[in-house]
């Protein structure tokens, strides 16, 4: 299962490497989006800098609905997906594995549009490991119930507006407990931080094991 | 011609979903005679107590009722051993009625809240979580709108109901950590002693007992429609297929002037009931 779940997170990032769609078409509009949170709010800069940590996580959101499409749109060319079925990879590994590759690319994407906050909204982090450790566990979050949901969706004629409306509502409490726990390590307050660790652990625990368990079945749909 | 083919047999309702429907008028009927004539107002809440025989009864409904039998029967479809379309379209029908519940819920909350906390909506842990639930399960219905082979599309629904409702307590505890501002359980609170009384807690327990019924009248009615919608797809199906087939063994060559549907490409297909003798 981990052998070919490396062998599909690969493939996929090698071919968002050659492709360069997620850097040149998400990680754009992450960014973008920050500036259009700006315009919107207003630039008082003590207003942004306090809605920074939800807008940081609002951006990260909308790149996980454009990564899984991407990660999905890969695989809706001419018999890859029954290429994949047949191979006789293991389906919790293809979950893994394009989870990872998900994962990987909204690691980047944060680590852009932290870079990207800092200048523009002026806030420093204060508590850098609870912010990692925050970090880490929303993008396992995100990136498999983004994987699952774009799996339900993938093949459909209108999973471009299908699957907003069924991943978003699901990842409502990462964006909740990841803004939390990032406004605590902005400002310092380490314990109200820490304590959002209880969703984001679980969360990302359960959609972990719940895709392993039904990516087989999903797989079936054809 | 083909209105015949397609009017369905259908048979009556079944003797014991009508019952039930009776029951269900019967003691909403009581529900609200009680509620509204029968019982005093409340001391400090005057008429507006009136709501508490609905609203709970409805969230009991939505909440629990609906979308645990909808998580329920997506978990024996998925399971090989009890697979069949009928916990599929248990569980759809059972979606469709607890998302009119949950609507409902949050309608009677809003028309209690606003005289009540002088708001129509207040960030409160148990408001959110139910109107983030209501929009999950609206994903569900609108997953299942899309057309596809009935195994797949009860395949595909049956992950997205128990992957949305695994979210169900994630969502509950996350948003329970804000400020609230939503009174405590009344019924069920953790000495298990009521804070209710007399013909007031009767009415409220009658209204639990309708709006269940309510809810189990809905799901079999709505049941039978996804049975009878089933069949008469495939009805239909094999009925427009046998009108190609009756097509082909008519004439269909090209012949000039005979409307639209000769164009360049030369292929028309009409449909028999033009053609026929």
């Amino acid at each position: 299962m981990w052998r070919d779940a490396l062998l599909v997170a690969g493939k996929d990032l090698r071919i968002e490497l050659r492709s360069r769609v997620a850097l040149w078409q998400v990680l754009p509009v992450a960014v973008l989006s920050l500036i259009l949170y700006a315009f919107a709010l207003g630039p008082v800069r003590h207003t942004l800098a306090s809605a920074a940590p939800g807008l940081f996580w609002l951006a990260v959101l909308f790149s996980t609905v454009l990564a899984t499409q991407r990660s999905f749109a890969i695989e809706a060319g001419e018999g890859t997906r029954d290429g994949l079925r047949v191979s006789g990879i293991d389906p919790a590994g293809v979950f893994l594995g394009k989870a990872a590759a998900v994962a990987a690319e909204l690691a980047v994407v944060q680590i852009v549009l932290w870079a990207a906050m800092t200048l523009l909204f002026g806030v420093h982090l204060r508590t850098a490991w609870l912010a990692l450790v925050a970090s880490l566990l929303a993008t396992i979050g995100l990136a498999t119930a983004g994987t699952l949901y774009g799996a339900l969706s993938a093949g459909l004629r209108v999973r471009e507006t299908l699957l907003p409306l069924l991943v978003l509502p699901v990842l409502a409490p990462v964006l909740l407990a990841a803004s939390r726990a990032w406004s605590g390590a902005l400002t310092g307050s380490v314990s109200s931080g820490v304590s959002w660790l209880r969703v984001l652990g679980p969360f990302a625990a359960v959609y972990l094991v719940i895709g392993i368990v039904l990516y087989g079945p999903l797989l079936e749909t054809g | 011609m083909s209105d015949r083919a397609l009017a369905h047999p259908s048979a009556p309702r079944p003797p014991w979903l009508r019952i039930l429907g009776a029951a269900a008028l019967v003691s909403i009927a009581a529900t609200v005679w009680l509620g509204l004539w029968v019982t005093p107002p409340d001391r400090v809440q005057g008429n507006l107590v009136r709501l508490v025989y609905l609203h709970p009864p409805i969230a009991w409904v939505a909440l629990y009722l609906a979308f645990g039998l909808a998580a329920l029967s997506s978990l024996l479809y998925l399971w090989r051993r009890t697979r069949s379309l009928f916990w599929d379209r248990l569980a759809a029908a059972s979606v469709e009625v607890g998302v009119v519940f949950n609507a409902l819920t949050l309608a009677t909350g809003m028309l209690w809240g606003r005289p009540t906390w002088g708001v129509w909506w207040t960030w409160d842990a148990r408001l959110t979580s139910t109107a983030l639930l209501l929009v999950l399960f609206l994903g569900y219905l609108a997953l299942r709108r899309v057309p596809a082979d009935p195994e797949v599309r009860a395949r595909r629904c049956a992950v997205a109901a128990l992957v949305a409702f695994v979210d169900v307590p994630i969502v509950h505890f996350s948003v329970i950590w804000w400020q609230t501002l939503h009174q405590g359980a009344t019924v069920l609170n953790s000495n298990l002693s009521p804070t209710i009384h007399g013909s007031m807690a009767w009415t409220l327990l009658l209204g639990f007992v309708a709006l269940t019924l309510v809810f189990v009248w809905m799901v079999g009615v709505r049941y039978r429609i996804e049975v009878l919608a089933d069949r008469t797809g495939a009805e239909r199906l094999e009925v427009s297929l046998a009108e190609r087939w009756a097509e082909g063994d008519l004439d269909i060559a090209p012949s000039a002037g005979n409307g639209p549907g000769n164009g360049a490409d030369g292929t028309s297909l009409r449909p028999p009931s033009r053609v026929g003798p």
